[in-house]
């Protein structure tokens, strides 16, 4: 059985082979210089002014492209595969009638399937793995430069590390699944893209940010901190500030007003009027403006999942996929020991 | 060993139409069984519930002694060559005989490379170029090289033209007899079993009509023709299968044990063909002459 799997997967495993192997010689010739580039920017800036900033942006800037693109492949990989691998699987052999023929060998269906969705899922979670892995390692210095992209956001966080693997066996079984169940091969592609997307998409805007309890902190506005500042034709002053913790996920992020309340701009004060005091004339620098907006009890509320629980979120995120694809594997058993002829 | 198949009150039901309904059959072994019926009668569905493809919704049925597709060994059992002769076609003819290796521990390597030698196939074509007949043909090898005690095929020569399905019902035969095997083939002409089936079965609009050994079913099978009468009044134990009347004529096909005696009849011998199209024409007459007997007035072709 392990032959015939490998036999009618072999052209489609090559053919993947091939694609990761060109993608891994790409990155890998790139990657060097890539690091090379940026720990010598980062050496030299903060030896000449100590402002690492600009560097960082401009860094970025030049691969932004390149980072996209390598993120996009690991975000569609296990998409492409539970469309391609997933749902022809069973599909292809009940649109040819070959079921018939071979789930009369001496063997059981359930052993069939085992055979086919363990060699298939394997080579699923290599392919997505491996993927993953040379694009984690090619881009992590144009990680630290993506200030836009924190390592917790739903850009990056779903592209790295190992909840690829995860999503890929999602897929994957997923595909099986309704192919069983569509039993025809085009169908069966197109729903499963459907699921597959809304799952994806679900995750991050109703699942992961409930996985620990968000971080709220409460910071002072500083001029290092400082994300926005604007002062409206109405003279009202509108601010805001950043977490603390750059690689963070910011899920809400407000000014409070002194008792707690949360504001869009801050009130017209006499203290921060534009025609006197320390926020009339700001080219001198904001400092004593976002002093005084302190003194009057203002201060950025974040609330985020800190970049310490990447990890932990990492591994909370493949345990989730991981049931699923048992659950939905466990279907296809009870469901091919039923009629399906 | 004494039955091959054994059905009780077997039935099958998709949705709300039944397939199969209340089918008792007992098949002796070492038979060809030939299973005959319009397209649609169900006799796929009946395959398919023997090798375990389909569930049954009522009834049970045993083959071989076991439940079908219950395990590898009541599977290697069974061969089954269904409808179609499906067989894969980005694979090789060599890669299927490596198929059935593989997936057989009774696997007659010899017998096979023998068969696809005999047959002038060439073991590095893919399935998916051989013709119609070279495919069924590839699809029998594989049944009979897993060397079953039960060989089912579904319509094996359907797809074939007439040189080709006597060729593979010729090589069938042999097969059969060189292995010792019991056989159970379904076709839609009679033509194609007559030659090859020593055991019938009828099957019309999801019902068994008739089952048993063709010589026996030859001899009970009768058609009478004499002068136009009722034929309600027939003796006891001649039950009428067939009737047909012109304005002054009766011709009726019926089934007895018993010689028959009655002078004014014409008694002739019926070919298996004019038998099964007896039972076909009769759609609401039971399966059973003995109970619900209701013969039939209304002229049939």
């Amino acid at each position: 059985m392990i032959w015939l799997t490998w036999r009618q997967f072999r052209a489609a495993a090559a053919m993947t082979a091939a694609a990761l192997a060109a993608l891994a010689a790409i990155l890998a010739l790139t990657g060097p210089g890539l690091a090379h580039d940026y720990t010598t920017g980062i050496a030299a800036c903060t030896t000449h002014s100590g402002s690492c900033s600009d560097f960082a942006r401009r860094f970025f800037d030049h691969h932004q492209g390149s980072f996209l693109a390598v993120s996009a492949v690991v975000l569609l990989l296990p998409a492409l595969i539970g469309l391609f691998w997933g749902a022809p699987l069973i599909t292809r052999e009940l649109e040819a009638g070959t079921h018939r023929l071979v789930w009369n060998q001496s063997i059981t269906r359930s052993r069939w399937l085992a055979v086919k969705l363990a060699l298939t899922g394997l080579a699923v979670m290599t392919a997505a793995g491996l993927g993953s892995l040379v694009v984690t390692w090619w881009s992590s210095p144009i990680d630290k430069a993506a200030q836009n992209f924190p390592k917790m956001g739903p850009l990056l966080f779903p592209a790295r590390g190992v909840v690829p693997v995860a999503y890929a066996a999602l897929a994957f079984a997923l595909g099986v699944t309704v192919g069983m169940l569509v039993r025809r091969t085009l169908p069966a592609m197109a729903i499963t893209l459907a699921v597959f997307v809304a799952v994806q998409v679900a995750m991050p805007l109703l699942v992961r940010p409930h996985l620990a309890p968000p971080t709220r902190s409460t910071v002072q506005i500083t001029e290092a901190n400082l994300e926005d500042f604007s002062r409206g034709p109405d003279r009202r002053i509108r601010v805001s500030a950043k977490a603390a913790d750059t690689g963070a996920w910011v899920l809400s992020s407000h000014t409070v007003d002194a008792s707690g309340h949360a504001i869009d701009t801050i009130p017209p004060s006499p203290s921060l009027s534009p025609s006197a005091g320390p926020c009339a004339s700001l080219e001198r620098g904001l400092s004593p403006c976002l002093a005084e907006i302190a003194r009057l009890g203002y201060r950025q509320q974040v609330t985020y999942q800190p970049s310490s629980r990447y990890w932990p979120f990492q591994w909370y995120e493949t345990g989730i996929y991981t049931a699923l694809t048992v659950g939905l594997a466990g279907f296809c058993f009870w469901r091919i020991r039923r009629s399906l002829s | 060993m004494s039955a091959v198949i054994q059905a009780q009150g077997l039935g099958k039901r998709y949705g709300q139409r039944w397939a199969l309904t209340d089918c008792t059959l007992d098949i002796p072994a070492r038979r060809v069984v030939g299973l005959v019926g319009p397209n649609g009668a169900g006799k796929t569905t009946l395959l398919n519930l023997a090798t375990g493809m389909l569930a049954p919704t009522s009834g049970s049925i045993r083959v071989l002694g076991g439940r079908p597709a219950e395990g590898p060994a009541q599977l290697a059992k069974v061969g089954f060559v269904a409808q179609d002769s499906p067989t894969y076609a980005g694979l090789s003819v060599a890669d299927h005989l490596k198929l059935g290796a593989r997936l057989n521990p009774g696997w007659d390597a010899a017998l096979a490379r023998e068969r696809i030698g005999r047959l002038g196939l060439d073991p590095a074509r893919r399935a998916g170029k051989l013709s119609g007949g070279q495919r069924a043909q590839l699809a029998l090898t594989l049944g009979i090289a897993k060397r079953p005690q039960l060989l089912i095929l579904d319509e094996p020569v359907a797809a074939l033209d007439p040189l080709a399905r006597r060729e593979f019902l010729q090589g069938l035969m042999e097969a059969t007899v060189e292995h010792q095997l019991s056989v159970v083939l379904s076709s839609h002409l009679v033509a194609d079993l007559e030659r090859a089936c020593d055991y019938l079965i009828v099957l019309v609009d999801s019902r068994v009509r008739v089952a048993g050994e063709v010589e026996e079913l030859l001899a009970t099978h009768h058609r009478l023709s004499g002068a136009r009468r009722d034929p309600t009044r027939l003796p006891a134990g001649q039950h009428v299968i067939s009737a047909s009347h012109t304005d002054r004529q009766t011709t009726l096909i019926i089934r007895t044990d018993a010689p028959i005696h009655d002078p004014a009849w014409t008694v002739s011998r019926l070919s298996l063909e004019d038998l099964v199209l007896a039972y076909m024409g009769t759609p609401n007459h039971p399966a059973n002459p003995g109970r619900n007997h209701r013969p039939t007035l209304e002229v049939q072709r």
